[in-house]
């Protein structure tokens, strides 16, 4: 048992060792004939409703990949949902006071901070994605010092906020079939409407990653 | 073509903020629609419109994503929803009301499905690893729902594959980005040629491995008899009917579309999947016939037929190999999903997972074993049943090519799956002997049964109608 | 050799480690950690190979963050499952695999 054990560990480890040479090696040649994004990226941004490139490939260039991308966040909660959740204790956490008054006076600001990430997202890097991992931070770091409690299962208001995002891309994105392709932003209305799309996700986004600790989340030293 | 993307995520969502009481007239009004608009679009493409393209966002590769449905993505949709719409209506009769497996089924069943829609259309490669996810993610969550230690164990080494898969598909898609500047389909086709630098070589290959290993080809299998052998009998019958098949088919659109040049320099390549597929046929067959668990027989049956999808790719210069294929994609769809539903009902009526549980099957659930025996006849590839159309096809195509010893594996294969299925019929015919307690049959919702016996009747007919089947795969290619 | 070349050999070795740990280890958490590892090696590659001439671009990084939103959502599930097991079994590693 040993003996294969050691055996595979070789096998698995030189093979690793060979694939990353022959990868490197690969790498160091010269780039073959290809096809160059920047410019085109460059010559639409001014009707893409935003002033960010990355912004703009991120939610209207390549929009539809971050429509199913919010999709597998909110899949990989409701899977934790469905593996089933211990009960909560009824003790409550230990508490520090010093801990919960600087959380206290540290999450509004990142309520803030997130608010300004989600306007920023339009001019440099920024968006939806960093304020909802802001908002969720919040939670977390509410949650960790005892002010927030860890989550059961969701009632229907949460259950709504969590998929308000998805469901407000959908409506939007398909809204604008009528005129044209999916996601055709009209290009005089594109800034406002990636505006209200992001608004949704970051609020459903920061519902979603707290989620992902709060609902697995128990305390220490309770029977399981 | 967009609504099948989009609806299956409005419903799931909507189901799980409704829950499951709701959750199951939203998902079985939503398949409805879905298999109407596969129908549709099936028909549009047979009419001689080759392909249907549409560029989101009105970017067109490769600064935006592209869609595109021939032939063979629309065959594959067709395939999806029809044995998805099935399954629902089974599933909720399956479900009792506070069952906890239950609880999320609905929403975790439509991210499934809209994850394999959009995977059929998409055209851009990033795009599909996301789709890729959606559909492993999903999976894993149907595996996981409700379980136990052993169904947990189980996904989690279900998570781990998938991962890996789509891990190594991912860097691929980074090694190929970094060689051409795009991931759209179409552009790298065209950019592709037999001298490609050896990073497109490397990112063949990885892809490829990615999509073996999640299609649970031999030796990547591992994960499959646990997690499709021990999960609820809805769940097990979407996974082989539907989730493994999204990997054959991406690996099939690789090998034809953009990495063709590559194959053309290299034929020999195309031995390795098929050897793979020949050792799953017989190891499969063995394990099947082997093992005393129903619902695990009819996993390792999964891992067999599959072999026979990977057989058609040394076969894919002639005419014929890509038709065989997915008719054995359809009609293995069908049977498969129906096994499992009947093994579903079985395991309900008798309290237990085993072959020798069945004994007495044939009095108490007659419909149930007629549908299971017909599910059989397909996996045997008896005519006039669809899987001897897909053996059939094969076997000819290999005939074509002179590749003589694939037609004697192809009937090898059919003989060895005669066995296990067998080994069940005949267990059910027996009559419990007097002394021996006889457990108690609890009686099970008609609906259960009739859907095993829907599914089962279809992989038959499907036979009988596959000319208008093959008529629509000739449409493949025609969109890059 | 640019230095987003270097970063690009960096993630090669990061993948291979990556990959050969999830092969490897027996320990649940440590499995995701390497499965973590080798995702950020395929990102370095990604970002890198595309700006081994020094000039940035949109698409590549934006692919990116979609990535490492994918990983999270991948690493949670992960957790979580590795988590109510152990609630479960007690143990963090799978059982003995199939033969």
């Amino acid at each position: 048992m040993k003996v294969q054990r050691v055996f595979k560990r070789f096998v698995v480890g030189s093979a690793a060792l060979a694939f990353s040479v022959l990868l490197i090696g690969v790498m160091l040649e010269p780039p073959a004939a290809g096809v160059d994004l920047r410019a085109a990226v460059s010559a639409n941004l001014a009707v893409s409703g935003v002033a960010h490139p990355v912004t703009a490939v991120l939610l209207n260039f390549r929009g539809y990949d971050t429509l199913l991308e919010i999709a597998v966040l909110l899949l990989a909660l409701i899977v934790i949902l469905a593996s089933g959740l211990e009960a909560l204790s009824s003790r409550p956490r230990a508490v520090d006071p010093v801990l919960q008054t600087l959380a206290q006076l540290a999450a509004p600001s990142m309520i803030v901070v997130a608010v300004y990430l989600l306007w920023a997202g339009a001019f440099r890097p920024g968006g939806a994605f960093q304020a909802g991992a802001v908002l969720a931070a919040a939670g977390v770091l509410l949650h960790l010092t005892g002010l927030l409690p860890g989550w059961q299962a969701p009632t229907l208001k949460l259950r709504l906020g969590l998929t308000a995002g998805l469901l407000i891309f959908l409506a939007i994105a398909a809204a604008v079939l009528s005129q044209g392709a999916l996601m055709q932003y009209p290009p005089r209305q594109a800034g406002m409407l990636i505006l209200l799309i992001e608004a949704g996700f970051t609020v459903s986004l920061g519902l979603i990653l707290a989620g992902l600790f709060l609902f697995i989340s128990r305390d220490p030293g309770d029977p399981t | 073509m967009i609504g099948l993307i989009l609806l299956p995520l409005v419903w799931a969502s909507l189901a799980f903020v409704l829950g499951p009481g709701r959750g199951k007239w939203l998902a079985i009004a939503g398949l409805s629609a879905q298999t109407w608009f596969a129908f549709d679009l099936a028909q549009q493409i047979s009419a001689g419109k080759a392909a249907i393209g549409h560029q989101v966002g009105g970017w067109g590769a490769p600064l935006g994503i592209d869609l595109a449905a021939d032939g063979l993505s629309s065959a594959m949709l067709l395939l999806t929803q029809c044995v998805a719409l099935p399954l629902a209506i089974y599933a909720s009769a399956y479900y009792k009301r506070d069952d906890a497996a239950g609880a999320y089924f609905w929403p975790l069943m439509g991210f499934l499905i809209a994850g394999l829609n959009a995977l059929f259309v998409s055209a851009d490669f990033f795009n599909i690893y996301v789709t890729l996810e959606l559909v492993g993610l999903a999976a894993v969550g149907l595996v996981a729902a409700g379980g136990g230690a052993q169904q947990i164990a189980a996904a989690l080494r279900y998570l781990f594959a998938t991962l890996v898969g789509s891990g190594l598909y991912l860097l691929g898609v980074a090694l190929l980005y970094g060689a051409y500047g795009t991931v759209s389909i179409e552009s790298v086709s065209l950019l592709v040629t037999a001298e490609a630098p050896r990073m497109v070589w490397i990112a063949f290959g990885l892809m490829v491995l990615g999509l073996m290993l999640k299609t649970a080809l031999f030796p990547f299998h591992y994960w499959l008899p646990p997690a499709h052998g021990g999960s609820p009998a809805p769940v097990s019958a979407l996974l082989s009917a539907l989730v493994v098949k999204a990997s054959f088919y991406l690996m099939l659109r690789l090998w034809i579309g953009p990495f063709a040049p590559l194959v053309a320099a290299a034929p020999w390549l195309a031995w390795g999947p098929a050897a793979l597929g020949t050792l799953a046929i017989f190891w499969g067959s063995w394990q099947a016939i082997r093992t005393p668990r129903l619902k695990m027989l009819i996993a390792y049956s999964t891992v067999a037929q599959l072999g026979y999808l990977f057989l058609i790719f040394p076969l894919l210069n002639g005419p014929g190999a890509i038709q065989a294929g997915v008719m054995q994609a359809f009609a293995h769809g069908l049977a498969k999903a129906a096994m499992f539903v009947a093994a579903g009902v079985f395991i309900k009526a008798t309290g237990q997972d085993t072959v020798a549980g069945l004994a007495g099957a044939v009095n108490r659930l007659p419909i149930t074993l007629f549908a299971f025996g017909l599910a059989g006849v397909t996996l045997m590839g008896l005519p006039p049943s669809a899987g001897f159309l897909a053996k059939w096809q094969l076997i000819e195509a290999a005939l074509n090519q002179g590749h003589w010893w694939l037609v004697l594996v192809v009937l090898s294969g059919g003989l060895l799956a005669a066995v296990y299925v067998f080994r069940v019929l005949r267990q059910a015919f027996l009559l419990a002997p007097v002394d021996t307690p006889v457990l108690p049959f609890t009686p099970v919702p008609r609906t259960l049964e009739w859907t095993a016996f829907a599914l089962a009747l279809t992989s038959v007919l499907l036979g009988l109608r596959g000319v208008e089947l093959m008529r629509l795969i000739q449409a493949v290619g025609a969109v890059a | 050799m640019t230095s987003a070349l270097l970063f690009a050999c960096v993630g090669a070795i990061l993948f291979a480690l990556g990959l050969a740990g999830v092969a490897l280890i027996g320990h649940l958490l440590r499995r995701i950690f390497a499965f973590n590892v080798m995702g950020s090696g395929t990102f370095l590659i990604l970002v890198g190979l595309a700006q081994r001439h020094g000039s940035a671009d949109p698409v590549p990084q934006a692919m990116v963050l979609t990535g490492i939103v994918v990983a999270v959502a991948a690493t949670a599930l992960a957790l979580a499952l590795t988590r109510r097991l152990h609630a479960l079994t007690g143990k963090l590693e799978l059982p003995a695999d199939e033969p």
